[in-house]
């Protein structure tokens, strides 16, 4: 019996040890890593990890565990993977989807687990108006939004007519939405194609035979390589001028497809060359970690991790306060696009730039910032929410 | 509608028929001579697509690099049928179906471990990646052009084979009545390993032309077997001349479709819906020629059985 009191002591010591031990923050990773939306969500990913690596695999000082599942583009492979993860996981925060079809098919599930959905990529409108909800912030972008700048300064070009070419699913109609907010001219045609296709003879038939002054396209990942080069490859290039959001336009498209690129106008909340301590770091880290020129993506990924490091911190780590942890986000953090707050929607306020795809004198094809389109520019949806 | 769209559409769906038929003419040989159903006749297209991507990054030569990939393509062909599909000849249609469909995952899976699973980039030549004026102000992909030649060249060529030669003379008999002309000595087993060989390297040649165009990934090949599938109903099965005339036939409906029916659906309905609507119709139109086809040939346009 004397052997009691110790064995007390013991438990009482192991136990406040064991409170003192900080715990570990648990991030679903669930993304689009094989097939032809494949880079997009590897980008994404390696953005991730390496902000991850830089703070020592720590988010807002606690240790940080990823766990990381392929969707295959796939929304009911995604949404197996998003059950596992809250059921058996039991992650505390979700990110990584990159296709909004995806994401719209496992939004609710997690919403409803009370778990945050950080967004690195996928900004459907329908969660930036009435169905938007207190557990979903992006990161990156609403939908509409890059297209809208293209829109903007296609709109200040002065072009008569345009026509207008996107995939058949929810980010490729918000896509052209967005870009028919901005642009007052005449829209020749519309058309959607199924999504993931990779032959546009047909769709350049059209446009050849539509004669426009202007072609305005969305198309990430594969679709956008195929796109461009049969563009090219049909002499359209010289004929049309082909605009595109920085999703087709950005490191990853120019290295598969080269000099057809170079003269290409696109949009993007980020570029290379923006000048701020966070940007300069992320883009000489990445090149040296990966030995490749960073996407808009990979910035994307990268500032998933620092949203959620800046949010965890200003908790201190106390990830109970869900409505601290709301704030905190929405307040803003430090991005590789400078200082970026948000919307009570959860989607970003900031700038939109134009670049332009040069060659440069030493043989290199890269995009060049050109100027700003947007300042502090908000979603369209916003006033439709009713969070605040 | 303006002629040039017209004709454009026209080409194209020459261009993607004969590509179709490089996959249709090794699977009806296949499937007319050996009475054998291969599931996995879309994988060798991949291998090949596969190999000539590999080879274009190893040699940076287009034309070497297919020449490599189709006999590499065709060598897998003939040692898939030395060591498994032969122990199949003898079992029904469904166990042939089950055997070779295992063969497609197990490709896959394979492809996967060699490759990784991210799409290989596989560029036109360089000289072909811009376009053609073919009349005064209509100008027309140069490569989508050279498919075309391809494929009608290698059309030829297979029409020579088995027309003209011996080889193919064993062949159609082979087709016709498999037992008469084992009876009357065709040397049935290495023709058939032959046969598998030819029927891979086909699929090799679209597989490297068509890499380009669409993207060298896993799974490319099963979308565009069902195709080949159709086709053969549509020709009749074991046919050479109903694989090329099925293929055109199916290579133009389908980009016909695909171009002039959202077109048309617009007229009437907003543009998100005639975009769902237009591609789905076409597809089944694909399938209502094949049904009308087999209601009143039932054994395809051009039967080899009597």
């Amino acid at each position: 019996m004397k052997k009691l009191p110790w064995l007390l002591a013991l438990l009482l010591i192991g136990g406040s040890l064991g409170l003192a031990q900080p715990r570990t923050v648990r991030i679903g990773f669930v993304s689009t890593l094989s097939g032809g939306g494949a880079a997009l969500g590897i980008d994404v990913r390696d953005g991730f990890n390496l902000a991850l690596r830089l703070q020592n695999n720590q988010l807002g000082g606690l240790p940080a565990e990823v766990l990381i599942a392929d969707d295959q583009q796939n929304p009911d492979v995604a949404r197996q993977a998003v059950d596992r993860m809250l059921k058996r996981d039991r992650v505390d925060f979700l990110t990584g989807i990159i296709f909004s079809n995806v994401l719209l098919a496992v939004g609710e599930a997690i919403f409803e687990e009370k778990v945050f959905y950080i967004s690195p990529n996928a900004g459907p409108s329908e969660y930036a108006g009435e169905q938007c909800n207190p557990y979903f912030v992006n990161v990156a972008w609403q939908n509409d939004n890059l297209h809208e700048a293209m829109g903007q300064y296609v709109q200040t070009r002065r072009f008569e007519n345009v026509f207008l070419l996107a995939p058949n699913y929810p980010a490729g109609r918000d896509a052209l939405t967005g870009f028919k907010r901005f642009f007052k001219g005449r829209v020749v045609a519309e058309v959607y194609h199924r999504l993931g296709q990779l032959d546009f003879s047909a769709e350049i038939a059209q446009i050849r035979a539509a004669r426009p002054k202007a072609v305005y396209a969305f198309e990430p990942g594969a679709m956008g390589v195929n796109f461009i080069k049969q563009y090219a490859e049909a002499g359209l290039m010289r004929e049309i001028p082909l605009f595109l959001p920085g999703f087709s336009a950005d490191a990853d498209v120019i290295r598969a497809v080269g000099r057809p690129m170079v003269g290409i106008y696109n949009s993007s909340q980020w570029a290379l060359e923006l000048n701020n301590p966070v940007n300069q770091r992320f883009v000489e880290e990445f090149r040296r970690a990966y030995g490749r020129t960073p996407t808009l993506y990979a910035a994307q990924g990268y500032d998933a991790a620092l949203l959620l490091d800046a949010a965890i911190r200003a908790v201190g780590g106390d990830l109970s306060k869900k409505d601290e942890l709301r704030r905190a986000m929405l307040a803003g953090f430090n991005s590789t696009r400078g200082f970026v707050r948000f919307s009570p929607n959860g989607y970003p306020i900031q700038n939109y730039y134009l670049r332009q795809v040069v060659q440069q004198p030493n043989g290199e094809i890269v995009n060049r910032l050109v100027g700003t389109i947007f300042t502090n520019h908000r979603d369209a949806y916003v006033e439709k929410c009713r969070l605040r | 509608m303006p002629p040039s769209l017209f004709a454009e559409q026209l080409l194209n769906g020459l261009q993607f028929g004969l590509m179709l038929f490089l996959l249709a003419a090794g699977l009806t040989l296949v499937f007319g001579i050996m009475d054998m159903i291969n599931l996995a006749h879309g994988s060798l297209y991949m291998i090949g697509a596969y190999l000539t991507a590999t080879f274009v990054g190893l040699l940076g030569n287009f034309w070497l690099a297919v020449l490599l990939a189709v006999l590499g393509t065709a060598l897998v062909g003939m040692l898939l049928e030395l060591t498994v599909l032969r122990q199949l000849y003898r079992r029904d249609h469904l166990s042939q179906v089950l055997a070779t469909f295992a063969l497609i995952l197990i490709i896959n899976e394979g492809v996967r471990m060699i490759w990784g699973s991210q799409p290989l980039l596989l560029s036109a030549p360089e000289g072909l990646s811009g376009p053609v004026e073919l009349l005064p102000g209509f100008s027309y992909s140069a490569y989508r052009l050279t498919l075309i030649g391809v494929g009608l060249l290698v059309a030829l060529l297979l029409f020579w084979l088995v027309n003209r030669t011996r080889v193919g003379m064993w062949l159609r008999a082979g087709a016709s009545n498999r037992e008469m002309a084992q009876v009357m000595g065709v040397p049935i087993r290495p023709l058939f390993t032959l046969l598998f060989g030819v029927g891979a390297g086909l699929c090799a040649i679209a597989g490297a032309f068509l890499g380009p165009i669409l993207a060298v990934q896993i799974g490319m090949g099963e979308s565009i077997l069902i195709l080949a599938f159709v086709v053969i109903v549509i020709g009749g099965i074991g046919s050479i001349k109903g694989a090329l005339v099925g293929s055109l036939l199916v290579g133009m409906v389908d980009t016909a479709g695909r171009a002039f029916l959202p077109l048309l659906l617009s007229q009437v309905a907003p543009p998100e819906v005639a975009s769902n609507l237009g591609p789905a119709l076409a597809s089944i139109l694909i399938y209502l020629l094949m049904a009308a086809v087999l209601f009143f040939r039932p054994q395809g346009l051009f039967p080899v059985r009597t």
